[in-house]
């Protein structure tokens, strides 16, 4: 029996699209947060005892970016703070609220307004080390074309494979409200898309989507009692590999695999190929996928396995059933947010035609991209 | 310090000389063009028609301004628009001496919260004061806005020069 001293009780999305000039992202963050809070019941002004939100400054164009998030999901004069780290990590400080006994209802909230960013590739080439490593005049992106090279190389999986996760995912994605990149592809069509960071194709790398998304997350007792369909939160964890590129490990991804063997101690997890019933995982670009397959344990050779069907919606473990990041739009922070609360549809079995059969048990995991190698992952269970 | 540890392990790290204290220089270029939303976007174009709009909440009875679509003290939505006048009386000033270059300023500028009348009471603008001299200066004062020209107004709050007594 797996851990069940945290539950998420609550979720709300508002909108994805990839362009929503309409509205502000408070507009956006308040959209997703009454609809959370209608999802778990709660009035948010007397029951929450703590607000986290997950941003990041230089995405938000606002230097105090935190002091700006209150009002909008319900936290006014209420204990708030910043996390800049994506959804994930918002949730794992839930996990640590609620296990300290800060507060036995926690809010975290992640949200992207990449549309209101003019200069997302100078954002990411700020991530570099200033005085080692920000190569002048090239597309900050040429990390991911290394790393997926080194990939292929270290673990046999092929290009094609590697397109196989873009087909997949955005073709899961026709199924999913929030598929804002959905699209019908024949392998080809990814493989003869523009290169950017060779190998990596524009076909195989996730596109921007404005979105927020807002969890609420309680203590047994309380979960018991607002809920009778409560997801256990019951492993999570998360890890970094080194900063410098030459001493990353871009062949496999450390963050996943050391993350989440703490996430499946955990939670009971010695299989984690048989034990998980499907997986919402990082494909900011379609090798990570493959790459997170591996070092999350849930298959050996990735490539054979998506190629071969078998993370496919009716597949033995369907990876990314809602269409990923590939089909969904990347959200920045808040991708992996996004993953738990497609998570967290499947394993209340509301998530409509997307619908798998067996949905008890799952792993979902994050990446905070490049030049990042750092990583949460979590376990989630209906019982 | 520790009163347990009387040496710490180590040796204080040190450039060798001043010719090898370096840096790395660079300077940013990020931009951004921030969509002002629903409730702040007819705000802005209130503005342009010379006039201030705010949101009112039902349930508080509050009138939001600047305003916007959720009442965060309710958490729940706006329920309409309202508008208010370009009058308020001054909340608290400062005489600002230094420009944002860090310049000195031959003629200070008077920075205000103006509280504007028709809004809940603590609502209203951080904006400049103008035709007033210093003496003349008050916590509570009456000032109206003193508008730019129609043809060059754009949708800012700028578009008021700023608030002058009355």
């Amino acid at each position: 029996m797996p851990k069940q001293d945290v539950a998420i009780v609550g979720i709300g999305a508002s909108r994805f699209d990839s362009i929503t000039a309409g509205l502000s992202y408070k507009e956006l963050m308040f959209e997703a947060a009454i609809r959370a809070y209608a999802d778990a019941g709660i009035d948010v002004r007397y029951d929450v005892g703590s607000f986290i939100c997950c941003a990041e400054d230089f995405w938000e164009g606002n230097s105090i970016s935190d002091e700006y998030m209150p009002d909008q999901i319900g936290a006014k004069l209420r204990p708030l703070f910043t996390v800049s780290g994506d959804g994930l990590l918002g949730l794992a400080h839930a996990y640590m609220h609620v296990m300290a006994g800060v507060s036995d209802l926690v809010v975290v909230e992640s949200h992207s307004k990449l549309s209101d960013v003019a200069s997302k590739e100078k954002i990411e080439e700020l991530g570099y080390d200033p005085t080692f490593a920000r190569l002048p005049g090239i597309d900050p992106r040429y990390l991911a074309g290394l790393e997926m090279r080194r990939y292929m190389e270290e673990s046999g999986s092929t290009h094609e494979d590697c397109a196989a996760v873009a087909v997949k995912n955005k073709r899961n994605a026709l199924k999913n409200p929030r598929g804002v990149y959905a699209e019908s592809l024949a392998l080809g069509d990814v493989l003869d898309s523009e290169e950017i960071a060779s190998p990596l194709t524009k076909g195989e790398m996730s596109q921007p989507a404005d979105g927020s998304i807002v969890v609420a997350v309680a203590s047994a007792k309380k979960a018991r009692k607002l809920s009778d369909k409560p997801v256990w939160l019951s492993g999570i964890s998360w890890f970094s590999d080194a900063p410098n590129v030459e001493e990353m490990d871009l062949g496999q991804a450390l963050y996943a695999s050391n993350s989440s063997r703490k996430a499946y101690s955990m939670a009971g997890i010695t299989k984690p190929a048989t034990q998980f019933d499907f997986a919402e995982i990082d494909d900011t670009y379609a090798y990570k996928e493959l790459q997170h397959i591996e070092s999350l344990g849930l298959a050996k050779r990735a490539g054979k396995f998506v190629s071969s069907g078998r993370a496919n919606p009716d597949g033995a473990m369907p990876v990314n059933v809602s269409g990923g990041s590939l089909g969904t739009g990347h959200l920045v922070e808040a991708s992996a947010l996004a993953r738990v609360y497609e998570a967290v549809l499947q394993l209340r079995g509301e998530a409509g035609p997307m619908q798998i059969s067996s949905h008890k048990k799952c792993v979902v995991q994050s990446w905070r991209g490049i030049p990042t190698q750092s990583g949460v992952t979590a376990v989630l269970s209906s019982r | 310090m520790s009163e347990r540890v009387k040496f710490f392990p180590g040796r204080e790290i040190r450039s060798r000389s001043i010719d090898e204290v370096l840096a790395s220089e660079y300077a940013a270029d990020l931009k951004y063009s921030w969509a002002s939303g629903a409730a702040m976007s007819r705000f802005l174009i209130e503005l342009k028609n010379g006039r201030i709009i705010a949101r009112k909440c039902n349930k508080c009875k509050r009138i939001l301004l600047p305003p916007r679509i959720f009442c965060e003290d309710c958490f729940r939505e706006t329920d309409g628009w309202f508008y208010v006048k370009d009058t308020g009386t001054v909340n608290t000033y400062s005489i600002s001496y230094v420009a944002a270059d860090a310049s000195r300023l031959k003629e200070p500028l008077f920075v205000a919260v103006i509280n504007i009348e028709g809004a809940t009471e603590g609502m209203g603008f951080l904006h400049l004061l103008g035709e007033v001299s210093e003496k003349e200066l008050k916590v509570g004062m009456r000032v109206g806005a003193v508008w730019k020209p129609e043809a060059e107004r754009i949708g800012s709050i700028l578009d008021i020069r700023y608030f002058k007594p009355i």
